[in-house]
């Protein structure tokens, strides 16, 4: 299998990448002037949130290709992305959180767009997996997963939105989580931390790919034994 | 007709059949038997093209040709058989359905209660009802699974009568005895 | 047009079961009265008409969830969805039938509570009806499609709620706020997708 061989690349890249983005984000970029040393956490969690974008744009791909060809690799694949952009986004919150500790002493702000949507997007791919729970394996669920993964991706921009909207007659107190201007050192160190979380994604996902792979080759194997 | 070359159904990791051939010609009659669970009905779900197989090749009739009765009567239990052929005559685009359905009801004894809801029928009764519901479309493929199991003695003659109808057949039984003689080619699943 | 003579038999038929049955609209009308009820006394005094306006869609989404729910049952217990994929209508004339049906026991309910709601607390503009409106395009078209997902799982009652609720918060967002276009906006979106999406959800093939 390919993996095989991209595997120990991917996870030696992304334990690079992490050293790196570790060490920048801590000693090499700039002390912000306003929120000091908290505000070093925004170069993991923008990177997270993004991440977690893509781990739902990459599930929400291989779930149209499984609908174009009813192939069940395409199911699985489509499966771990989600699996994968749920932590992300449990991360995202989590990280969002805490900034919203450290920098303004409350646990959550209705006033961050982003971590609302992460909030909503968090419950919808939640009951993804109560979905694929609840059905049986095979084409149904397969199908259904694949449908609920595509909402799911359409509901990001429009969710966004009626977050935006909400604003106009909600008027939450507004504790703005504002990553820096960027200049050229800090602009650095996010694209390194950035490059790092979605290595990290290709590498988690390619381990739990393979491992779910095996499982299913061992239980198919099984069931040929039995039979 | 029905043709397929190493047919495989597997559902997640339970593999309900492979390796199957079956050709079922034009006027022939398919015998399925085995036990209960041993994956009659989803053959004849794949051969009704309600399923997809996971493997091997498949050549069916086209969709408006196959009457398929499940374990179930596929009826509405709250309308009336009237009611419940009269909008699979429309979904079926057939032109003069008023007279096929009457003429259906009467042939299944079931012209009485044509207003009564399904509910209230005997299981044989809604049994009748659903081999009327399979024939209204006059399908030239009838593919019927277990249809002894709920039909009572009325409804067991009106069947054996069908049988002797110019069509393309797949049944599944656990009581081939009825029908073996008509039998042209046979499955025994184990 | 058999494309829609087709929808039409279908959405009478479901129009004639509930007819029958009588168990989804009194449902649908008794729980949005006790949900009304309820925020009364939830609300303590002085709050604002907004607020109370908010949970008027609280209440319709929840009683929306009460009909979508019991949608699809009599397709599933009886193995219908067999019967009617072997015809030859077009897959998403089932969902748009059903859709249509779920819609007028909607309307119908809101017939009873938006008078009911005014009466309770204050009076409703013809914008928030308008948004009702829209509002109802939106919850029947997607509930119709997650109607049909849950009811192939086993846990059918507790799946549809998890499904449906993220997708309806835009929805009151939208109707709170009184913003039309944007619920315009919504129910195009995913009606065409809901409708593309519908022969997946219900066949395997």
């Amino acid at each position: 299998m390919r993996i095989h061989l991209t595997l120990p690349v991917l996870a030696a890249a992304c334990t690079g990448l992490f050293g790196l983005a570790i060490g920048l984000a801590l000693f090499y970029a700039p002390e912000d002037a306003d929120q000091g040393l908290s505000q070093r956490i925004f170069y993991f969690h923008v990177p997270l949130a993004l991440t977690a974008y893509a781990c739902f744009g990459w599930g929400a791909w291989k779930a149209l290709k499984y609908l174009r060809t009813r192939d069940e690799r395409a199911d699985l694949e489509s499966y771990v992305a989600i699996h994968q952009g749920v932590i992300f986004g449990a991360l995202t919150l989590l990280t969002g959180s805490i900034w919203a500790r450290v920098s303004w002493g409350v646990w959550w702000s209705w006033g961050e767009d982003e971590l609302v949507l992460f909030l909503v997007l968090f419950l919808f791919y939640c009951a993804y997996f109560m979905l694929r729970f609840s059905v049986d394996a095979g084409p149904a669920r397969a199908n259904m997963s694949a449908v609920y993964a595509l909402f799911g991706v359409v509901l990001i921009p429009v969710s966004f939105l009626a977050i935006r909207l909400s604003k106009q007659f909600i008027h939450p107190v507004v504790f703005k989580l504002d990553g820096p201007q960027m200049t050229g050192s800090q602009f650095f160190t996010f694209c390194v931390c950035l490059a790092a979380m979605l290595t990290l994604f290709a590498t988690l996902y390619a381990i739990e790919l393979a491992g779910k792979r095996l499982d299913r080759s061992l239980r198919e194997l099984k069931e040929l034994l039995t039979a | 007709m029905i043709h397929a070359r190493a047919l495989a159904k597997r559902y997640g990791d339970r593999r309900v059949f492979a390796g199957l051939d079956v050709d079922v010609p034009n006027g022939g009659f398919l015998l399925v038997t085995g036990p209960n669970g041993s994956g009659k009905t989803t053959l004849l779900r794949v051969l009704a093209g309600l399923a997809a197989p996971t493997a091997g090749e498949l050549q069916l009739p086209p969709r408006h040709t196959i009457g398929f009765l499940g374990h179930e009567p596929l009826v509405y239990r709250e309308l009336t058989p009237l009611e419940n052929l009269t909008l699979f005559g429309r979904l079926y685009r057939l032109p003069e359905r008023g007279e096929r359905i009457g003429m259906l009801l009467e042939r299944f004894g079931l012209w009485e209660v044509r207003h009564e809801r399904v509910s209230t029928f005997s299981r044989g009764m809604q049994q009748r009802l659903g081999l009327c519901r399979v024939l209204l479309h006059e399908p030239t493929h009838l593919l019927l699974d277990e249809p002894y199991n709920a039909l009572d003695a009325e409804g067991a003659t009106l069947l054996d009568g069908i049988f002797e109808e110019p069509r393309t057949w797949v049944i599944a039984t656990h009581e081939p005895q009825r029908v073996d003689r008509y039998a042209t080619e046979r499955l025994a699943f184990a | 047009m058999t494309y829609a003579s087709d929808v039409a038999a279908l959405a009478r038929k479901d129009l004639l079961l509930e007819l029958r049955a009588k168990e989804t609209l009194p449902s649908m009308l008794l729980f949005v009265i006790a949900a009304l009820t309820i925020f009364h006394f939830a609300l303590p005094t002085g709050t604002s008409d907004v607020a109370a306006r908010g949970l008027l869609w609280a209440a319709l989404i929840f009683t929306a969830l009460l009909g979508l729910t019991r949608a699809f049952v009599a397709e599933r217990e009886q193995s219908m969805f067999d019967a009617l994929i072997l015809t030859p209508v077009d897959r998403s004339a089932i969902w748009l039938g059903k859709a249509i049906a779920v819609f007028a026991f909607l309307v119908a309910a809101e017939v009873v509570a938006l008078p009911a709601f005014a009466a309770f607390f204050h009076g409703l503009d013809g914008r928030t009806v308008a948004a009702v409106v829209l509002a109802d395009i939106g919850i029947c078209t997607v509930g119709t499609l997650f109607g049909a997902m849950a009811v192939a799982g086993r846990a059918r009652e507790l799946l549809l709620p998890l499904l449906f609720l993220p997708m309806a918060i835009p929805i009151v967002v939208g109707g709170v706020g009184g913003f039309l276009w944007f619920l315009v906006l919504y129910d195009a979106i995913f009606a065409l997708l809901s409708w593309a999406a519908f022969e997946y959800v219900v066949s395997e093939v």
